[in-house]
């Protein structure tokens, strides 16, 4: 049971049309502007558990949403039922809101001449096998595999297994109507481990567009098992300021920390603490990030943004100076500046300078904390303050002594950012931003 | 016309379909080891409308519509959903959730029966309470009145949404269940600045009512609802404006009254939901009659509070929802339920089986979570304090469930120095671990308050709206992650 892109492609074509349908009866219930997105999914994810089936889950999810616009007034509507009739009620609304909302003279399409041409086949679809037997398999497979590892491992959270294909269709009155097709799939293997009345718990995961490109089922499984076992016998360190290496899983969070504040929402808002910072060093000079959307079956590929606009390669940071802010063009108008093609967010981001292992990274930081896992909500993009719960592991002269957690590490992100020593070569490519893990000079940790 | 009547209206007979339609469905999914099966049916719609930089920026409205399938074998769940209510949606779903397990004979189902639970909220509709014009009124009005509290105050973000919510479940052991749920809430959030540093404040509250309930008072108060917000974010900013760093180190907290009741939703509700009990999953599996608090720890699910968001009249798998003593006086006494795991561990559903939608599969979640009052005066608890800690507000929190961990952020909170507050702090991070935590619950204050109505948990990539609540209560050692 595998979808054919054939059939996708028919359907795309059928919902461009209901996506085109949406936007005429807008313009003919006399919108001045309109723009409709509409994004279908389907598939199925399973999960097992202690080598049973647990769950077996037929998803199919789709949503359109319509914003209209008359004159400088906004309006909008979505519904997950995709009957014409409902598509229509939806349009009605928005245009009853657009009546009530005041006229912001910044409100609009993003500009016509920047819309998305000729775009290229990303590949960013590859359906693959979405039997409840074979997804099954594969997760009993990774579980099995994780519970005959290690006789510390003594429950099990579950393996799961998930296949997905879909389209995103976006259209607006410019005349810009494209859709593209899209696919994900993903295995995780979330394992107990128990050592006198402590337990500990972790997971393992991989996640592509093709499914040759995940992991193997014991692939998963063994990296679950290691990180499991790893945690038992955590214990809480002193309070001090010590070097903190951010592990390539976790380090990707201080980018997403980096690409909030200097999203236009944020800016033009006055609450990012990277507030007029465009053309100054806001990382150590060595640093080089550029984006990269159009990669070839990437995760974060995208060959236009939510608004239709043409992505396209970008430098974010040159030698450790920021080169642009990320805008949506509604935050562009607002700050007289050209929108970026980051309306739904970023696409791959790639950083230079990455030439040290994981160990190497250890070594170069002495004496310090290994962070694997980052818990709570204490991010501030105001002020940059920082202030989270942690859970990793001590380092002493370049080699790991003991599992640690129950602690939190504290500093402000405009100092974290600057205060990067190195970035290894451990790239983990799950994520919009493709980093290794991150040394950062010092923080303070908090614990007994 | 009565609101089983109108839920059995809306959600089927205007699609075509009979309750006798969805019984015959569900006959045809209960045979061979098929324990249970069950239908959900679900018409929501929301709104919600912004304002900021002074104009109403935004308004959108949301349908959402369908139907979900469940089947369970043993401890196996088969599920499928659609997004149309129709019998060919139906049959499509029924038939792949029944492949969870093989065919067989076919089973007797038990005689339907529609249960009568006592109403916890009225059947409104909260997006026809108010007209448009009235809605962005408010609006208007909370942003003039924000600003006119303090002239430091320079950019504020009010907003208003409502739901309307009604689902009818039918199940194979004889459950026909129909509710209306309602949901409103205001949110006023500020930006204050001075001498170049900015700061946020952000307050709101909300109901299973109508919009009407903005423009009340509360018990006790004379300013409306929607004033006191504006008044509550407006504070916060502020106060936030003198902070500085919060000390880092192991100390004496105090936890404020009301909102506070977060961390024991995190640190204690998680660990006590039957799912991970049942899995052996959680720092409390098998601990039932063991003391896992300080004896000053009485602490409840109550998804009967009248109004409250975290209130059910039923649940969405047509348990009346209940007052559950989870812990009393220290002792674990009780886990939440669904069915599900009620029906694997031996005990009766408690009414916490709840799910985001038709498109997600229910679970045991917490409705209202709170701690009874203690008996001491909230200003003693702090007066005992030699140096520490004071956090009455807090922005959020995180828990891992088998290993006990929490983390919270608190948005508001005070150094205590010899038994009086004195320096507001930032950045202040709490970390500790569940069982730990309540063990070294020292003094519970007499001051028991719920909190405004603006909770929303988080489990499994599902969210539900809930209620949490507590005393003032002091813990003798928590380590505190600041930067100074």
């Amino acid at each position: 049971m595998k979808p054919e892109l054939s059939d996708l492609n028919n359907e795309l074509a059928d919902v461009k049309q209901a996506v085109a349908d949406a936007i005429a009866y807008s313009t003919k219930l006399g919108a001045s502007a309109v723009e409709c997105a509409l994004t279908r999914s389907r598939g199925i994810s399973v999960e097992t558990r202690l080598g049973e089936v647990d769950t077996v889950e037929f998803n199919q999810d789709g949503a359109l949403g319509i914003t209209l616009y008359q004159g400088q007034q906004k309006g909008s509507a979505s519904t997950t039922d995709l009957s014409p009739a409902a598509i229509r009620a939806s349009v009605e609304k928005a245009f009853d809101i657009a009546r009530y909302t005041s006229p912001d003279p910044f409100a609009g399409l993003a500009p016509a001449e920047l819309m998305a041409q000729q775009l290229a086949d990303l590949e960013l679809c590859s359906p693959g096998e979405q039997s409840a037997d074979y997804a099954l398999e594969r997760a009993l497979q990774c579980e099995r595999h994780a519970l005959a590892q290690d006789k510390r491992i003594v429950n099990s959270d579950g393996a799961s297994y998930s296949s997905h294909v879909g389209y995103r269709v976006y259209g607006n009155s410019h005349g810009f109507l494209e859709g593209y097709l899209q696919s994900r799939h993903a295995m995780s293997c979330s394992l107990i481990a128990k050592q006198g009345e402590a337990m500990q718990r972790d997971y393992a995961y991989t996640v592509a567009r093709r499914t040759d490109e995940l992991w193997t089922p014991e692939q998963v499984a063994e990296l679950a098992v290691q990180e499991t076992v790893a945690r038992l016998g955590a214990r809480k360190v002193a309070t001090a300021k010590v070097p903190v290496l951010f592990r390539a899983d976790v380090a990707n969070s201080l980018f997403g920390h980096f690409v909030g504040a200097i999203s236009g929402g944020n800016l033009y808002r006055k609450s990012s603490f990277l507030l007029d910072k465009l053309g100054q060093r806001v990382f150590p000079e060595w640093l080089t990030i550029v984006e990269q959307p159009h990669l070839r079956g990437a995760l974060a590929s995208s060959p236009f943004d939510h608004e239709g606009l043409a992505t396209q390669d970008r430098t974010i940071v040159d030698n450790g100076v920021l080169q642009t802010y990320l805008l949506t063009s509604y935050a562009a108008r607002k700050m007289n500046m050209t929108p970026t093609g980051h309306a739904g967010g970023i696409h791959t981001w790639e950083l230079n300078q990455q030439d040290q292992s994981l160990e190497q990274l250890c070594r170069t930081m002495g004496t310090g904390l290994l962070v694997t896992e980052l818990m709570g909500q204490g991010v501030n993009l105001v002020n940059g303050d920082y202030s989270r719960g942690a859970a990793g592991f001590w380092v002493e002269n370049g080699e790991i002594q003991y599992p640690v957690e129950e602690i939190t590490i504290a500093g402000n992100l405009a100092d974290m950012l600057r205060a990067i020593v190195a970035i290894g070569n451990d790239i983990d490519v799950r994520h919009g931003v493709r980093t290794g893990s991150v040394l950062i000079e010092e923080m303070r940790v908090a614990g007994h | 016309m009565n609101e089983q009547d109108q839920v059995i209206r809306n959600l089927l007979n205007s699609n075509g379909l009979e309750v006798s339609d969805l019984q015959q469905r569900l006959a045809s999914i209960y045979s061979g080891a098929i324990d249970y099966a069950d239908i959900y049916l679900q018409h929501s719609t929301n709104e919600s409308w912004v304002l900021e930089d002074g104009i109403v920026k935004s308004g959108s409205f949301h349908i959402e519509s369908g139907l979900g399938v469940r089947a369970i074998h043993d401890d196996k769940t088969g599920f499928a959903y659609a997004d149309e209510v129709s019998a060919m949606a139906l049959q499509q779903a029924a038939d792949a959730a029944r492949g969870i397990a093989g065919a067989g004979e076919s089973k007797q189902q038990c005689v339907l029966q529609r249960t009568e639970a006592l109403a916890r909220y009225p059947a409104l509709n909260p997006l026809t309470s108010l007209n448009e014009a009235h809605k962005i009124n408010l609006l208007r009005e909370m942003d003039a009145y924000a600003r006119a509290l303090d002239r430091r105050v320079v950019e504020v973000i009010a907003s208003v949404s409502g739901s309307y919510d009604e689902v009818l479940v039918l199940a194979t052991d004889g459950t026909l269940a129909m509710d209306i749920r309602p949901l409103v809430r205001v949110n006023c959030t500020v930006l204050a600045e001075q001498n170049g540093r900015r700061e946020r404040g952000s307050a709101g509250g909300g109901a299973r009512l109508d919009y009407n309930y903005f423009f009340a008072t509360a018990e006790g108060e004379t300013d409306l609802r929607w004033q006191t917000y504006a008044k509550e974010a407006v504070r916060q900013a502020l106060v936030n404006l003198d902070a500085r760093p919060a000390p880092a180190g192991t100390m004496p907290v105090v936890l404020g009254s009301g909102w506070p009741g977060v961390l024991l939703h995190e640190a204690v509700g998680h660990g006590l939901e039957g799912d991970f009990n049942r899995k052996g999953a959680s720092a409390y599996s098998g601990k039932i009659g063991e003391q896992v608090a300080s004896e000053l720890c009485t602490i409840v699910d109550d998804g009967t509070l009248h109004d409250r968001r975290g209130s059910l009249s039923v649940d969405d798998e047509g348990t009346p929802a209940g007052y559950n003593v989870l812990i009393e006086k220290g002792r674990l006494v009780g886990y939440m339920q669904d069915k599900m795991n009620a029906r694997l561990m031996g005990v009766a559903p408690t009414g916490n089986g709840r799910r985001e939608s038709y498109a997600h599969l229910p679970m045991p979640r917490m409705t209202n979570t709170y701690m009874l009052a203690g008996e001491t005066p909230p200003d003693e608890i702090i007066a005992s304090v030699k140096r520490g800690i004071y956090a009455p507000q807090f922005a959020g929190g995180q828990v891992d469930i088998t290993s006990g961990k929490f983390v919270f952020s608190a948005s508001e909170a005070y150094l205590i120095e010899d038994g009086k507050l004195t320096a507001p702090l930032k950045g202040a991070t709490l970390i500790g671990n569940g069982p730990d935590a309540m063990r070294q619950v020292s003094m519970v204050g007499k001051d028991l308050r719920l909190d405004a109505g603006v909770g929303v948990c988080g489990k499994d990539g599902q969210s539900v709206p809930v209620g949490v609540g507590q005393p003032t209560l002091k813990l003798d050692a928590l380590t505190v992650g600041g930067t100074d």
